[in-house]
């Protein structure tokens, strides 16, 4: 269990003036739970894995690692890292060049106050090194290794003290892209199988989406959301996480009125939307609808009987294997659309657009409540 | 909000655990401060003293007056110049050629031209300024009295005792330097820039003169400055083929004030401070023009397989080029030392003075008291200043770099201090410091000790933040989040990954104390004799053969640290 509150972190900037690198961010991960903060680079995601670490000290706040408080600001408890029941892969994974595969796997049973025998200390390696499947590499140097297996050798010395949690900062930032698709499958697996709590850092939305319980979006030193990967993706709270997270169309308008639960019309400059409300927006409202590329629906004739279409005029058609990525122009405005390639689309082809009500969803605009 | 995170290296990672007490800081601010400032505080004093150490403090001007005002000032100011220009030009020059030659082209065998090219850096400034004389004084240079033989000429062709005499044998012994930095700016140099030329349709010489050269520039111009300054400080060719031929530099200058009789200290200090401000701004310009070349990225750091040149049939006029490159400034200068040191007088090469070649010379340095004292005295100080520069600067470096102190780049700034300072300006300074110190080291190797460790820090300043800063600061991290306490930490981790920067450096340091010269001239006598400083006044009296074997022991003697050092350290490459 890892629990935050109210964290603070400012950096010093050389000339005088500051950096809020983590602003009163509060969460907390249940026991066997992976949990991953996504966000933009520099939006204070390492910074907040490594006050948990240990690594460096908060401003004010209060961090919980199993149930032990590491710091408290309240009454000035810092555990230093060597001391906190912590595992940590870094994100250029730390792997020590002067030692090999095995000694870089066994430091952390050489030092600190537990030491280990001889003989668990290489019963210990060994199952750290079988886990990751590095078996047989312990002799080799661990320069000698490649980058998907220095990944895996940094997750075994993270693992090798059975921490009672673990924490990655982008562990898999630096691997190509097929590795990285694999090491997804085969880092939650592994996570699965020792039920450890797991605090994941990725800039990645895939890897936050496909291997998370839960996600907390931050921005700017903050978590702007906090939720299951389906809802972070359907229910988008603000216009930050809604593009933030794949792809977005983006109408902007204004709400004319409220229909009953959940749901309103905006009207924008393609015409009246009605669409899904998350907030409490009032009539009047600026807004943005946001759509998903997938949720379009394109139609050679006007259907009958629904809402929200428009008339649009193909611009451009790309091929991208596994659908066809098109652009639409409305009037001034272009949607995105991802459609099956069975489609035959042409350029200049008019059609109508179908935005359903289910997958449209108005959120408050962030440009002009920032001007007012 | 930036979004480039800040290099994690600078960023301090325990800081609680991390924070040493700010002793340890301040004592190396203490130290530093010691070393690099307070002897040229006492120069700067001195200068405007009339006497050294004087009873009652008074100021005076008289010494700035006999220094610049004399009728030697400006023949001092013009030799110094055309010497430190001539040299610059002519090192870039050859250093230049023969790294491109090496480098980017495809002339024949240039591969084991790379360390043939950097051996002339093990023989010592002293020696080189010799050899030369060996070869080219117009009574007896050998290389004269063979021309004048083969081509029945009335007189010698060349005088070594001229400024281009002193301008070849100085750049001579600088080339490797110039080579070397050449070729890293050769190696950092983006392929791709000239493949674009290329594909643009310039030809290869157009390629070569339109974009490689221009890139190059920035480097080129800071090499330039850099060679200046270093011939601007050196006193050894002025002082073994200057001074004989009444070609005075500031160096010389500043030497003869020393040697008059009193010693006139107040006008050397007055013409040490003149250098010391010359050689300051030389550096200023040097470290402002490499910054700039950074921020052009012309120099990327990054090492890149660059393009070869293709030079046709002109390749074998490169490998002439090396060839007479590698015979007359590599080879001849050690042969003609070999053969002096076996000769009882000095004479040409002939069946005559064949037959008379003996060991008379070595043994009778063995029986020579004073080359004994003066061996001793060189290892030790090299081994001792080696050893105190490297741990002082480890600890510096890992205070600049990985504490996040405040005010820690203070300590930088004093540690770079040293490299403005030339080093006949520092003995002339320490000298000053030392008359009226109340502790008596003045005249023992331990004045030595003090001079090379602050010459030298800069160096080692350089090779250990290389190596601290390498050390990634998550390798650092990773050893606390397995558990490992600051200490711990240090000794298993940090420590191992600094070793082969404190060993390239100790041996970089080992060798250049070892053949220091300009600063011991002033500092170095009697029971604190030192090699160079013997050869020399030997040199003085006449007694060339036996000087010539005793460069033949010192540069065996640098031979064997360095093979020492390479077999105790395994695989470590010594840093230029
Ligand atoms: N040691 C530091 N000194 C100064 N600023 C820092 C330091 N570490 C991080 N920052 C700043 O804090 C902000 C958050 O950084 P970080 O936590 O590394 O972001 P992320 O991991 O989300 O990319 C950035 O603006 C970064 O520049
Ligand atoms: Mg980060």
């Amino acid at each position: 269990m890892i629990e935050v509150r109210d964290l603070v972190k400012t950096f010093a900037e050389h000339r005088g003036d500051s950096v809020k690198a983590v602003e009163r961010v509060s969460f907390k991960v249940e026991d066997g739970r992976f949990y991953t903060l996504l966000g933009p680079s520099g939006c204070g995601k390492t910074t907040t894995l490594r006050c948990i670490a240990g690594l460096e000290k908060p401003d004010s706040g209060e961090i919980e690692v199993s149930g032990a408080k590491v710091y408290s600001s309240i009454n000035g408890t810092f555990v230093p890292a060597y001391r906190r029941p912590i595992g940590m892969v870094f994100q250029s994974y730390a792997i020590w060049p002067h030692l090999t595969v095995f000694e870089n796997v066994a430091f952390p049973l050489r030092v600190g106050k537990h030491r280990f025998r001889n003989e668990e200390v290489r019963k210990k390696v060994g199952n750290a090194l079988e886990q990751v499947e590095l078996g047989d590499l312990g002799e080799r140097m661990a320069t000698q290794l490649s980058g998907g297996q220095q990944q895996r050798l940094a997750l075994a010395r993270a693992l090798v003290r059975e921490p009672q949690v673990l924490l990655l900062d982008e562990p898999l930032s630096n691997l190509d892209a097929k590795l990285r698709e694999r090491m997804r499958v085969e880092l939650r697996e592994l996570q699965r199988r020792l039920r450890i709590t797991t605090l994941y850092v990725t800039h990645d939305q895939i890897e936050a989406l496909s291997m998370s319980n839960v996600i907390a979006v931050m921005s700017a030193g903050v978590i702007v959301q906090e939720g299951l990967p389906r809802d972070i993706y359907m229910r988008p709270r603000t216009q930050f996480v809604a593009q933030f997270i794949g792809s977005t169309n983006q109408l902007g308008g204004r709400l004319l009125r409220v229909q009953g639960e959940g749901l309103g019309v905006v009207r924008t400059e393609v015409g009246e939307i009605a669409c899904g409300l998350m907030n409490d927006l009032s009539p009047g409202a600026d807004v943005v609808v946001v759509v998903r590329p997938e949720s379009i629906v394109l139609h050679r004739k006007r259907p009958a009987e629904t809402i929200n279409v428009v008339e649009g005029k193909v611009a451009t058609v790309m091929f991208l294997g596994e659908y066809l990525d098109c652009s639409i122009e409305l009037g001034k405005n272009v949607l995105q659309t991802h459609q099956p390639h069975s489609l035959q689309l042409r350029r200049g082809e008019t059609l109508w657009v179908e935005l359903p009500p289910g997958a449209c969803m108005a959120l408050p605009s962030e440009n002009s409540s920032k001007e007012s | 909000m930036s979004t480039i995170a800040l290099p994690r290296n600078v960023r301090n990672t325990v800081p609680l655990l991390r924070e040493p007490a700010l002793l340890v800081p301040l004592v190396g601010a203490g130290v530093l401060t010691y070393l690099a400032i307070l002897p040229l505080f006492m120069l700067f004093v001195g200068s405007f003293q009339v006497e050294v150490a004087p009873r009652e403090f008074a100021l005076t001007l008289q010494n700035y007056k006999a220094a610049y005002t004399s009728e030697y000032t400006y023949s001092t100011f013009k030799n110094s110049v055309i010497f430190a220009a001539g040299s610059a030009g002519l090192t870039f020059l050859l250093g230049t050629i023969l790294a491109w030659l090496v480098e980017r082209t495809n002339t024949p065998l240039r591969t084991i031209f790379i360390p043939i090219a950097v051996v002339p850096l093990i023989l010592p400034g002293v020696l080189e300024s010799i050899a030369w004389i060996f070869l080219l004084s117009p009574k007896f240079g050998y290389i004269n009295v063979a021309l004048m033989y083969l081509f029945g000429l009335e007189s010698a062709p060349f005088n070594i005792f001229s400024l281009p005499g002193m301008i070849w044998a100085h750049s001579v012994g600088q080339v490797p330097l110039a080579f070397l930095m050449m070729v890293a700016a050769f190696k950092s140099m983006d392929p791709s820039l000239e493949e674009s030329a290329m594909m643009s349709g310039a030809s290869t010489w157009q390629t070569l003169r339109r974009i490689t050269l221009r890139l190059l520039m920035p480097a080129c111009g800071s090499v330039l400055l850099i060679l200046f300054v270093r011939t601007l400080e050196s006193f050894e060719t002025p002082a073994l083929i200057g001074i004989p031929a009444r070609i005075y530099v500031y160096t010389s200058e500043i030497y003869l004030a020393f040697n008059e009789f009193p010693p006139n200290y107040g006008r050397g200090a007055a013409l040490a401070v003149g250098l010391l401000l010359l050689s300051a701004a030389g550096v200023w310009l040097y470290t402002r023009s490499t910054r700039e070349g950074k921020r052009f990225q012309t120099v990327t750091g990054k090492a890149f397989r660059p393009r070869q040149f293709d030079l046709g049939p002109w390749r074998w006029v490169g490998f002439g080029f090396l060839m007479t490159y590698f015979l007359i400034v590599v080879l001849l200068p050690f042969l003609v030392m070999l053969w002096a040191s076996f000769l009882p007088f000095f004479a040409t090469p002939s069946w005559d003075a064949l037959s008379k070649l003996s060991f008379e010379n070595y043994q009778y340095l063995y029986g020579f008291r004073p080359f004994w004292r003066a061996m001793q005295n060189s290892i030790l100080l090299a081994l001792m200043t080696a050893t105190a520069a490297m741990v002082l600067t480890s600890l510096v470096a890992w205070i600049v770099y990985k504490s996040r102190l405040p005010g820690s780049w203070m300590l930088d700034f004093l540690a770079f201090v040293p490299i403005t300072v030339p080093g006949i300006v520092l003995g002339m300074a320490l000298i000053l410091l030392y008359v009226a110190f109340p502790i008596p080291i003045y005249g023992t190797i331990w004045v030595l000790l003090i001079a090379y460790v602050t010459r030298y820090i800069p160096y080692g300043m350089r090779s250990a933040s290389g190596s601290i800063l390498q050390i990634h600061s998550e390798l650092e991290e990773a050893a606390a989040a397995s558990g490992a306490s600051w200490w711990e930490t240090f000794r298993r981790v940090t420590l191992p990954l600094l070793r082969p920067g404190f060993a390239a450096g100790w041996i970089y340091i080992c060798i250049v104390s070892f053949r220091e010269f300009s600063t011991s001239v002033l500092l170095a006598t009697g029971e604190s004799q030192v090699l160079s400083i013997l050869l020399f006044s030997m040199f003085e009296q006449g007694q060339v053969t036996v000087v010539a074997a005793i460069g033949i022991l010192m540069i065996l003697t640098l031979l064997t640290i360095v093979a020492v050092f390479y077999k105790l350290s395994g695989r470590v490459g010594i840093q230029a």
